[in-house]
């Protein structure tokens, strides 16, 4: 080859300065006046980045709480054969595959923006991220899409054990992709397992200890917490479908299988979260206190209280709290306690002393009571339901299956917000003392470009979750129309041994 | 495994070569099996409804298991290269996010125009599946040839001739794998158009080789070597091949030949670029690889792996294989 190729002697000819691209050349044209309005680079990529994660995680969300109630009820219809499971695992399916579908369409662009927004930080971190995220494609993404191609195509040209299997890969592959992506986020929160070598003038994390890397102390922590808050939010989905079915039609033995199944499952689920939840800050007050701070809204470095319960007492309190504008219920010294692991009086590091800048604190506390609030409505949830269900009347508390109507997304929402503490909470780094995240952003990106896209993917994404409660609400329709034409034959459970077939 | 583990060498001297050769085989495996979609999507808009019922059917089952390998190609550069994956990515910021609404377009379009019965709304659906299936090879064959040539941007003679030829490649491996999915007079246009196509594809991929002789002179030692010309005649030879198994009615061989014609189009992809990974930034294999540690790791997860994916695709186009039926679907 007659190219000589040389070393690459800093970050800058690792980027060579492309051709204006159109948007760039339009805003150079149209003056002063457009370019103000466009973002900077970095807040534009880092608005995508949050925003694309926003919507795509409830359909990975999606496919892991899924996943456990597919695999039973398709082991339930090929083992005991009655019609009931075969119908709930005919509309879950549905429901599954157009999930699936909008999870690779919103998450494929996601795997590309580390290269295309955050391309410093792909280089300087690509040794520690490229490995997991490459198993995910190869263990888990494989086996979901190939699985889930049988269980949705498959159901005449396999046997029963063969079509109950697939549904335990789909199942399998949605979990092992998650356990990658969370090997890669939570080494961005705790890094273990490098050392920073300069290449070229260029800090790059070079792997020493794959072991310390993979299973950094985040890890456990943040894969149990997502696992079961994915299987809260889909069980309030299940929960509140199945109270619509029910309150339609009291008899449909399908449906309240399903609401006897998820009311048991949201109360065990939602209080082992808040158990693990409250062990769970423990551990991010140890490894990240300026995180922790900012879940708090302490400011001053010494005791602090934790805050139960915060009103605003003025518009800035909104976009600033502070103990000053905050009307609060708080239990004195329990954040020093909650945070020291036992002492009430321990100094807890304040936002004003740490050496680097506090990251968003309106967006990280907020955000944090929004979780932890909705979190003991979902415990009380279960607890009425469970009681109803001992006591007898489940299917006929009014009340109750309108509450768990109006609940079915509030999972989602608490699966977000706790995702906007723990992403949020972590800037300005993008990884945790190693890279800021203004550092991590691909130096030839211009505000146009990065603005331009933003602009795109929100419409974007609008309209992609749009066209997926559009495909939710025809399903659900479908199988309310189901009900009146053909109860009586429908949901009288066929006689056991007898393969259903459709 | 203490050796696996070592941070000094890798297990194979030759390990970054293979690993590069990885690079290349699944953006192939990526190029032929989505290239079935794209096919199967461009030709789809000359079909009436139930030709088109056919054609979904038979694209249902697969294409998202296909698309799966965009995402591996994706991650095994990065993996293995991870400044490539930042820079050439970073440097194609528009045509990315261009390809990604052009898959995206042809997945959605699909789904959704099984969603209403009502004319308008398919005819709209179907619109974009077309639009789609096309855009999608043009931009890719555009974005990997300014990969490769070291272009700054896909806005050059070269990118946009190798964005057509993708474009009529796609067609051809199409219009193969619908000949073994279709019966009567869908199986005999689908056969007429992969032939057309194929003379086109042999036409843009000569005019291809001898553009990059002429516009880039970096390039000419490699045009005018050996495996260029043994790439050049494997190319002529399959699309003989193709043509003539089609015309005899034996299915199975004019598939292989239209597979080897995107085989010889990913080699010559690869003899252009061998020993860079990035011409642009001026990265060689060795500059680029990650260290013996890391490769190491995920050359052996990708040696268990790869078998692994290798036999679900067997699986899966075993178990779907056959003439597909309109009654079907897509659902």
């Amino acid at each position: 080859m007659c190219n000589p190729y040389r070393r690459i002697a800093g970050v800058d000819s690792m980027f060579p300065t492309s051709e204006p691209s159109i948007p760039a050349l339009a805003s150079a044209y149209a003056g002063d006046v457009l370019t103000l309005a466009f973002l900077t680079p970095e807040l534009a990529s880092r608005i995508q980045f949050g925003w694309t994660i926003t919507i795509h995680i409830i359909f990975a969300a999606l496919s892991v709480g899924l996943a456990p109630f597919l695999v039973y009820v398709t082991v339930q219809e090929v083992r005991t054969g009655e019609k009931r499971y075969a119908r709930l695992r005919e509309f879950w399916t549905k429901v599954f595959a157009i999930g699936f579908v909008m999870g690779t369409v919103t998450g494929i662009p996601m795997g590309f923006m580390f290269g295309t927004n955050f391309a410093a930080f792909s280089t300087a971190a690509g040794e520690m991220i490229g490995g997991p995220l490459s198993f995910e494609a190869k263990m888990a993404f494989m086996l979901e899409a190939v699985a889930l191609g049988v269980l949705l195509f498959g159901r005449e040209r396999v046997s029963g054990k063969m079509y109950a299997l697939s549904s335990v890969f789909v199942a399998l592959g949605a979990w092992l992709s998650a356990f990658w992506i969370l090997v890669v986020n939570s080494w961005m929160q705790t890094p273990r397992g490098y050392e920073v070598v300069m290449e070229g003038g260029v800090p790059i994390a070079k792997l020493t200890d794959p072991t310390a890397a993979f299973f950094n102390p985040r890890f456990p922590w943040m894969y149990v917490h997502m696992q079961n808050a994915a299987i809260i939010s889909v069980t309030l989905v299940i929960a509140g479908i199945a109270a619509y079915f029910v309150w339609q039609n009291r008899d449909s033995d399908v449906w309240r299988t399903a609401l006897r199944a998820a009311v048991v499952v949201l109360l065990v689920t939602s209080a082992f979260q808040a158990i693990h939840g409250d062990m769970y800050g423990r551990h991010v007050a140890e490894t990240q206190p300026h995180k922790f701070a900012a879940m708090e809204a302490h400011y001053e470095t010494g005791e602090a209280d934790l805050h139960l319960i915060a009103i605003p007492t003025d518009l800035d309190a909104i976009t600033d709290p502070r103990a000053d504008n905050l009307y609060t219920i708080s239990i004195p010294q329990l954040g020093s306690f909650l945070a020291s692991g036992g002492d009430p009086t321990a100094e807890v590091t304040g936002l004003n002393d740490f050496e680097y800048e506090s990251p968003p604190v309106a967006w990280v506390f907020w955000s944090f009571r929004i979780m932890v609030g909705l979190g003991f409505w979902f415990i009380g949830l279960g607890a009425w339901g469970t009681y109803r269900l001992w006591k007898g009347g489940l299917y006929d508390d009014e009340r109750y299956l309108q509450a768990l109507m109006l609940s079915s997304p509030l999972g989602f929402v608490a699966l977000i917000t706790g995702w906007y503490v723990t992403e949020i909470g972590r800037q300005p780094w993008i990884i945790q003392d190693v890279l800021t995240t203004a550092d991590g952003v691909s130096p030839p990106l211009s505000s146009a470009e990065a603005t331009f896209t933003l602009i795109a993917f929100v419409v974007g994404y609008v309209l992609l979750f749009g066209v997926f409660l559009y495909v939710l609400k025809r399903l659900i329709d479908e199988e309310a129309e189901r009900h009146t034409v053909g109860i009586e034959e429908d949901d009288r459970p066929d006689s056991p041994g007898v393969i259903a077939d459709d | 495994m203490t050796e696996l583990l070592s941070d000094s060498a890798y297990v194979l001297e030759s390990l970054p070569e293979l690993w590069f050769g990885l690079v290349m085989l699944t953006l192939g495996v990526y190029l032929l099996l989505d290239g079935f979609d794209f096919g199967l999507g461009i030709l789809f808009a000359e079909a009436d409804e139930t030709e088109r019922e056919t054609m979904l059917a038979a694209f249902g089952p697969l294409w998202k298991a296909n698309e799966v390998w965009l995402v591996l190609f994706g991650t095994v550069l990065f993996a293995g290269f991870p400044a490539v994956y930042a820079n050439i990515l970073s440097r194609h910021y528009m045509l990315v996010f261009a390809i990604l609404l052009a898959l995206g377009l042809r997945g959605l379009g699909v789904k959704l125009r099984e969603e209403r019965d009502d004319e308008q709304w398919i005819r709209f659906w179907d619109a974009c599946f077309v639009a789609g299936s096309t855009a999608s090879p043009l931009l890719l064959g555009a974005f990997v040839a300014s990969w490769v040539l070291g272009e700054s941007s896909a806005l050059a003679v070269g990118p946009i001739v190798v964005g057509v030829t993708v474009v009529a490649l796609s067609v051809v491996l199409g219009a193969a794998f619908l000949t073994g999915k279709t019966r009567g007079t869908l199986r005999e246009r689908v056969i007429r158009r992969g032939r057309a196509a194929t003379v086109v594809y042999v036409g843009l991929f000569v005019l291809t080789a001898a553009l990059l002789f002429v516009r880039y002179p970096e390039f000419q030692s490699v045009i005018w070597s050996l495996s260029t010309a043994a790439i050049v005649i494997s190319t002529l030879v399959f699309a003989l091949l193709s043509t003539i198994a089609a015309a005899s009615g034996r299915d199975r061989e004019a598939f292989l030949a239209a597979a080897g014609l995107a085989v010889a189009f990913v080699l010559f992809v690869a003899t252009l670029l061998y020993p860079a990974v990035d011409p642009a930034a001026g990265l060689s294999i060795t500059d680029a690889v990650v260290s013996p540690l890391s490769l190491n790791l995920t050359a052996v997860f990708a040696a268990v792996f790869l078998p692994i994916i290798g036999a679900y695709f067997v699986f899966l186009y075993t178990l779907f294989g056959g003439p597909a039926s309109p009654e079907t679907g897509y659902h």
